[in-house]
């Protein structure tokens, strides 16, 4: 399955008209220990570039934009009593939430892997 | 008349315990580093510190269904164990009359013994707030003598004392920025704050029911003049700016950009907890700001943070000014001060947007800030920005060479340093930096704040710290950037020193126990 990048370090996969959205492994590096990630409600409808969700670390409380605009299907409710997958798992097991797409166009210009690389590499 | 100690001898610090003792002693204390358990653990029950006589009285039926079955696990402790309890924690402690805060952002400063002791005076130390304004007249003369100075030295148009703090002063001029708005007809949902502002801006702004739109920082870290002026229209209310920003740097566009907010309607909110880098020096209301707050517990010098409630009046421009908070202090006719509250309202200030706090404000805290202001003078007043300026410059300019100052090439800072974890060895962070001062003897530095700067470390020295006391920090610090470029795993490790070595954030933020578990 497709999977694109955001110059913010989310992550989305592509599976038919839905997304599953996460941090990337560089983004958890940088934000050191996760102590609590505050997700959407469910039904909530995004805006590209929304911020429905909030992680916080030992350092600081960010925002994890809506690399699409859509509307919220599912929470990794996981994450409650493990906020430490997005540590230990950023890209699988700590995924935070899944939009229907509502406009797969938004994906066209967003990064592959390859090119997120080379974008970090820079950073 | 010899020289006291002219052998320059004195007896060697004791040192921590030997390796593979957890405490060498019986009693758990190493003389002066004195252990403590928690006041639940210290309980025998049945001793209290006062002797209460045995009633014999029936329960009041009212209490029927919440009448306890039995006795309550307080504490059992006398008062001398009591005292000696709080007296012994604090030693374990660390206080701003022990040595310096280089927190960043926060201005942890000198609190004048002079303010003290006119703060205990008893026509404003035992004022209730319930008294009738007549008994009252020389309190009220005192804060409308604080309001006098602090619309001078900003140059505004009207000052609310009520707000208690820093975000609560921001709350305040948001709502007279929503008032004055809706005054106008006008529906206006957007507030725009820049990345160098204060992380609680951004709250505000949503907590009074605006949107936020963020505002990128220029490569000098300084608001972006361009992109802020591209996102200006109907739908913005205001913006709020932190000048001196996080970053420790006047925003030179701010005349620009309160201009071209004003010309597309909205207003002008400025951050002004670091109020004490420009006090006197500039005055916001000749930069075109219509709201901004000060912090009278960071630059007139009142206890902060744990050692006392902060306060946070709002000076107002003329536009808002006719919009602030409920009470509002007024000078009479006949000279007197009065507090104008809700009965009189209609007819003394009918657009206030009403009240956002139960009384007045922190009167100790008026009386203090008075103090320092008028101890002071308008030429000493000049010397405090100069002096904290100067002081968060020598800092910068005596640690650049080891450490990273991402903004140091650009010229002078204003009153705080900041630096950033550029060149650290691998695995070394600005975490372990700050622990390596508290081996120092120091209390770290604000880290990772502001967010625009990789591992910030941000130091506010104030004004209040001599050169001698600041060559010791920076000593400290040089020490410590040299151990971390060196890969000194030691300091991974630390603080080897304090009462606790290195404790566990993470698990205290995921799993904290916030209750006592006897």
């Amino acid at each position: 399955m497709p999977r694109y990048f955001t110059q913010d370090h989310e992550w989305i996969e592509v599976d038919g008209d839905t997304g599953t959205v996460g941090i990337t492994d560089y983004a958890q590096g940088q934000l050191g220990d996760i102590t609590y990630v505050d997700l959407p409600e469910v039904g909530a409808v995004l805006k590209r570039g929304d911020a429905p969700c909030v992680v916080d670390s030992v350092k600081a409380a960010s925002d994890v934009y809506a690399p699409v605009s859509g509307t919220v299907t599912d929470v990794n409710e996981a994450l409650g009593d493990e906020p430490e997958l997005v540590n230990t798992d950023p890209e699988t097991g700590g995924w935070l939430f899944r939009v229907t797409l509502a406009d797969a166009g938004e994906l066209d210009g967003m990064m592959d892997q390859a090119a997120y690389n080379a974008y970090v590499a820079g950073l | 008349m010899n020289a006291p100690n002219p052998s320059g001898w004195r007896p060697a610090m004791g040192v921590a315990a030997p390796e593979g003792f957890e405490s060498p002693t019986v009693s758990g204390d190493r003389a002066l580093m004195l252990e403590e358990p928690l006041i639940f653990e210290l309980r025998e029950p049945g001793t209290t510190g006062v002797d209460i006589d045995d009633l014999e009285l029936e329960p009041l039926d009212t209490l029927a269904g919440f009448l306890r079955a039995e006795a309550p696990a307080l504490p059992g402790l006398t008062e001398p164990e009591t005292v000696r309890h709080y007296t012994r924690l604090s030693r374990q402690n660390y206080a701003i009359d022990l040595g310096p805060f280089p927190l960043g952002s926060c201005t942890m400063k000198h609190n004048p013994r002079l303010n003290e002791k006119l703060a205990r005076l008893p026509g404003f130390a035992d004022v209730h707030p319930l008294q009738p304004q007549q008994t009252v007249r020389g309190a009220l003369a005192a804060i409308n003598e604080l309001a006098v100075w602090l619309i001078e030295l900003t140059g505004m148009h009207g000052v609310a004392m009520s707000p208690k703090a820093g975000a609560h002063g921001e709350l305040c001029g948001l709502l007279c920025i929503k008032a004055a708005i809706e005054a106008r007809g006008e529906d206006r949902t957007v507030i725009l704050v820049p990345e160098s502002a204060h992380g609680t801006n951004p709250a505000t702004a949503a907590f009074a029911g605006f949107s936020v739109e963020s505002i990128p920082a220029t490569a000098d870290g300084r608001v972006d003049l361009a992109a802020l002026t591209a996102k200006l229209g109907p739908h913005v209310a205001g913006v709020m700016i932190t000048n001196p920003n996080t970053c420790g740097l006047f925003e030179r566009d701010m005349k620009a950009i309160s201009d071209a907010v004003h010309a597309a309607g909205g207003y002008v909110y400025c951050d002004g907890a670091n109020f004490n880098a420009i006090v006197g020096k500039v005055r916001p209301g000749d930069l075109g700001i219509d709201a901004m707050h000060i912090n009278l517990h960071k630059t007139f010098s009142t206890p902060h943070g744990g050692g006392g409630p902060g306060s946070g009046p709002v000076v107002l421009s003329e536009a808002l000014a006719p919009f602030g908070p409920l009470p509002w202090t007024a000078r009479m006719a006949d000279g007197t001060v009065r507090l104008i509250e809700e009965e009189d309202a209609a007819t003394e200030m009918p657009t206030s947007f009403g009240r956002m706090a139960a009384f007045h404000g922190q009167m100790g805290m008026f009386t203090r800030a008075l103090t320092y202001i008028l101890s002071h003078g308008a030429d000493g007043l000049r010397q405090v920005a100069e002096d904290a300026v100067l002081n968060a410059n020598y800092v910068l300019r005596s640690l650049d060479d080891v450490l990273d100052a991402p903004f140091g090439a650009a010229g002078p800072c204003m009153h705080e340093a900041l630096f950033s974890d550029a060149g650290l060895a691998e695995g070394f962070s600005t975490l372990d930096m700050a622990k390596g001062l508290i081996d120092e003897g120091f209390h770290p530095m604000t880290v990772y704040f502001p967010l625009v700067v990789h591992g910030a470390m941000l130091i506010e020295p104030t004004e209040t710290e001599s050169k001698a006391g600041l060559d010791r920090f920076i000593a400290s610090m040089r020490s410590l950037a040299e151990r971390a470029k060196a890969g000194d795993e030691t300091l991974k490790s630390a603080p080897h020193f304090a009462p606790r070595r290195r404790l566990d954030e993470t698990l205290a933020a995921r799993k904290p126990v916030l209750t006592w578990q006897g």
